[in-house]
């Protein structure tokens, strides 16, 4: 056998061929960059991040972090990624949720409940989303009533009008005793601290004082318990078959421990609730209208493909499967639990990962109703009050990137977790 | 979309190019048409009519630019660009002349050049009149309504802050959205320019429910501006300003033109090219100024027709007279 050179080798000609496209591609990045800057510089445009430590001077309606018009550009930054990711975490945990429950519905042995979720799939996914987004922010929260016309929500309201409506019954005898009860029942119910406007839904705030820890701590060592509650009723039910009730224990330990510490201490936990003052309720904690929109538009709308994806990866479970374990006397709901979600899981994993990202992406058309995301406040009003539209635009890439690159990290490692040992 | 292929195109211009070559002009009158970048539909600043054409006060600039160079004032191809995307455009070579309720402040000079100031102007606010609100310094507590990318959003941090008021701000990308938010009740007021305020209240589907409050809060000299870097276009589109001025004071119009060139006034002779080669030294020839007349008008005729009293707008000149009728619009002579 003659023997090959070594730069014959088929392995080292596709490293030098790998190595020179990739130099080429520095290069031309390198050249670009630097032409760049010396371009923007004779345009007399500054070139790099220094921008971001000037102050932003313009308001933002929703922060998770304190700022004001006098913060840097950088808590911009900061202040949009937290409201994307807030978007967009609940987005998906609600259309993951929305979307299994649709899936399991269009399969459903019960014809009209099937056929509800299969008319939900085609009207949700086929109506473009920015128009969903609109409608929900335009014709349903705008369309709310102002602030001094606000719904309140709450018990008292409630009792009241069912009071009223008996009372239009019969305004003696049985019917009106009982709204005359009703009524009483609706005092005692006190006022409500839950109102909804055409400026958002405020409802009461947790004011923690001092003894707020012990509460706390209460809550983490419930679900430590519980978590350690559900191991070991799991192994002893796979070791003697009995089982144990470990959802109601669950909820006892979960309301019950920090209830006990609550009285312990005092109620160190009191609750502040927004009042009408001036143009707006004041106090207590508001969702603002355009995060709700965005909110219900992305998750119902991606909820329907969720929908499809679960509905595709049940189907893919052979029929035998759930068969058997009708066969083995296991009701519908424990079988679809136990041996078919299981092994659906392994194919609804890659498609989901999509949904979860375009749920992400599709969050930057919050700008159309004055969500103040990432785009909206950095790559948007940011970069036009500094005009470093080039490092604003690559900054905001790279975070999109990031943030998908994580959400398919996490996506795999959850894959990895579900996937069978080879049989 | 159309915002990261704006900025996608200016960073390729900004890394692929040579210096941008001082050469407006000529690439103009070759291709023939003049690229102008105007609001999104503002009525009496640069609307398009029913049949598609543009009209207005911005859009009437450019179409004077068009005019002096081509005495064809319908050689412009107009872009309309909403508040966030309308520099880079201009920086990337799309547009020759952004002519688009514009605020001259340092910054933007910093990277372009405005050429005058052709509408005076300062932010104000609306509200419903159900508020009884009587002025703006009653606006504690109360959720503003602008545009992004605007002097607005910064004036309107500034003046609660130096007022000692909150307020909430809901920011959205182009002026339908906003005016309809306020519409909706999502805001107790709307802030913008008076003029634009003007303008927005047509689009109310109840424009006499709401009224505009009295303060001034800030100084907008609204002007057009081009790319730094070329010194003909700039002095061109900044003389085509002052021409239009020149004419109002010198009492040519559109519809004394004729007469005007019987003249024997040494000023309107030279400005209407009797005399002189000045617009051939701006790069235009003889009769620049008698084919903006003639097309477009003087600046006062544009005024009034779009946005002044007898127009829908209803807005009276103010500090946008001519500085010899008490106002502050003043042109260098044309000699
Ligand atoms: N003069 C201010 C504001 C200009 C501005 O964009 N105003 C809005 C407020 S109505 C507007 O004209 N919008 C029209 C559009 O986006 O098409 C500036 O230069 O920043």
């Amino acid at each position: 056998m003659t023997k090959t050179a070594f730069y014959n080798k088929p392995r080292f000609r596709s490293a030098v061929y790998q190595l020179a496209v990739l130099a080429v591609v520095v290069w031309l990045a390198i050249e670009f960059a630097i032409n760049a800057r010396v371009n923007l510089e004779a345009q007399n445009v500054r070139f790099g991040i220094g921008f971001l430590d000037d102050p932003a001077g313009f308001g933002i309606s929703q922060a998770l972090i304190s700022y004001s018009e006098q913060d840097t550009y950088r808590r911009v930054f900061f202040v949009g990624l937290l409201n994307t990711l807030l978007v967009s975490v609940l987005g998906i945990v609600f259309a993951t949720f929305l979307g299994f429950v649709i899936g399991l519905g269009r399969l459903s042995p019960n014809w009209l409940l099937a056929r509800l979720a299969g008319g939900y799939v085609e009207l949700l996914r086929n109506l473009p989303l920015l128009f969903q987004i609109l409608f929900w922010y335009l014709a349903v929260l705008l369309a709310m009533p102002g602030p001094r016309q606000s719904i309140a929500i709450g018990l008292q309201p409630i009792l009241r009008s069912i009071a009223d409506g008996l009372a239009l019954v019969e305004s003696s005898g049985a019917a009106g005793a009982v709204a005359q009860w009703l009524r009483s029942l609706a005092e005692w119910a006190g006022s409500p601290s839950m109102f909804l406007n055409n400026r958002g839904m405020f409802v009461p705030r947790a004011v923690f004082a001092d003894g707020s820890g012990l509460v706390a701590a209460a809550f983490v060592v419930a679900i430590l318990a519980v978590v350690g509650l559900r191991r070991w009723a799991r192994r002893r039910q796979d070791a003697t078959g009995v089982r144990f009730p470990v959802l109601w224990t669950s909820l006892a330990l979960l309301v019950g421990l920090p209830a006990i510490a609550t009285l312990a201490v005092g109620s160190p936990v009191s609750f502040e609730a927004p009042e009408l003052r001036g143009f707006n309720f004041v106090g207590g904690l508001r969702v603002i209208p355009e995060f709700t929109a965005l909110l219900i538009a992305l998750s119902t709308y991606t909820a329907a493909f969720i929908a499809e994806v679960v509905r595709a990866g049940i189907l893919a479970v052979p029929k035998g499967q759930s068969e058997a374990a009708m066969a083995l006397g296991l009701r519908r709901g424990t079988a679809l639990r136990l041996i078919v979600i299981p092994q659906a899981l392994r194919v609804m994993i890659p498609p989901m990962t999509n949904q979860y990202l375009n749920l992400t992406k599709n969050s930057t058309l919050a700008v159309a109703i004055g969500y103040p995301d990432l785009v909206a406040v950095f790559a948007g009003t940011t970069r036009i009050q500094t005009h470093q539209a080039i490092e604003i635009v690559a900054i905001t890439m790279a975070v999109y990137l990031a943030i998908s690159l994580a959400t398919s990290f996490a996506m795999n490692l959850y894959n990895a977790r579900t996937r069978f040992g080879e049989r | 979309m159309k915002r990261v292929i704006g900025v996608v195109s200016l960073a390729v211009a900004a890394g692929l190019s040579g210096l941008a070559e001082a050469q407006v002009l000529k690439s103009v009158r070759d291709r023939g048409a003049l690229h102008c970048g105007v609001s999104q539909g503002l009525p009496g600043f640069s609307n398009p009519d029913d049949k598609g054409n543009w009209t207005g006060f911005d859009v009437d600039f450019c179409r004077a630019i068009a005019a002096a160079i081509f005495n064809d004032p319908t050689k412009v191809k107009f872009t309309p660009l909403s508040a966030g995307d309308r520099f880079e455009p201009l920086r990337s070579g799309q547009i020759d002349v952004l002519s688009r309720n514009t605020t001259w402040t340092s910054s933007r000079d910093a990277l372009f050049n405005f050429v005058g100031v052709t509408y005076y102007d300062g932010q104000g606010f609306m509200v419903r009149k159900a508020l009884k609100v009587n002025s703006a310094l009653e606006l504690n507590g109360a959720s503003v309504c602008a545009q992004t990318g605007t002097t607005t959003e910064l004036n309107l941090a500034d003046y609660f802050r130096a007022n000692n008021m909150k307020y909430e701000v809901v920011a959205f990308g182009t002026a339908d959205e906003t005016i309809k938010a306020y519409e909706s009740g999502r805001c107790d007021a709307f802030t913008t320019d008076v003029s634009q305020l003007f303008a927005e209240k047509l689009k109310l589907s109840n424009a006499s429910d709401h009224v505009i409050l009295p303060e001034v809060i800030s100084k907008e000299p609204l002007g057009p501006l081009v790319r730094h870097g070329d010194d003909q276009w700039f002095d061109l589109v900044k003389w085509v300003h002052f021409a239009m001025l020149n004419a109002e004071e010198l009492g040519v119009s559109s519809k004394t033109l004729d007469e005007a060139l019987k003249a024997k006034q040494p000023e309107i002779r030279r400005m209407l090219g009797l005399e002189g080669s000045h617009g051939e030294q701006l790069g235009m020839t003889r009769d620049w100024v008698v084919r903006i007349v003639r097309h477009v008008g003087n600046y006062g005729e544009v005024f009034e027709r779009n946005v002044g009293t007898s127009s829908k707008l209803g807005i009276s000149r103010g500090l946008n007279r001519l500085w010899t009728k008490g106002g502050i619009q003043y042109a260098p002579p044309i000699r």
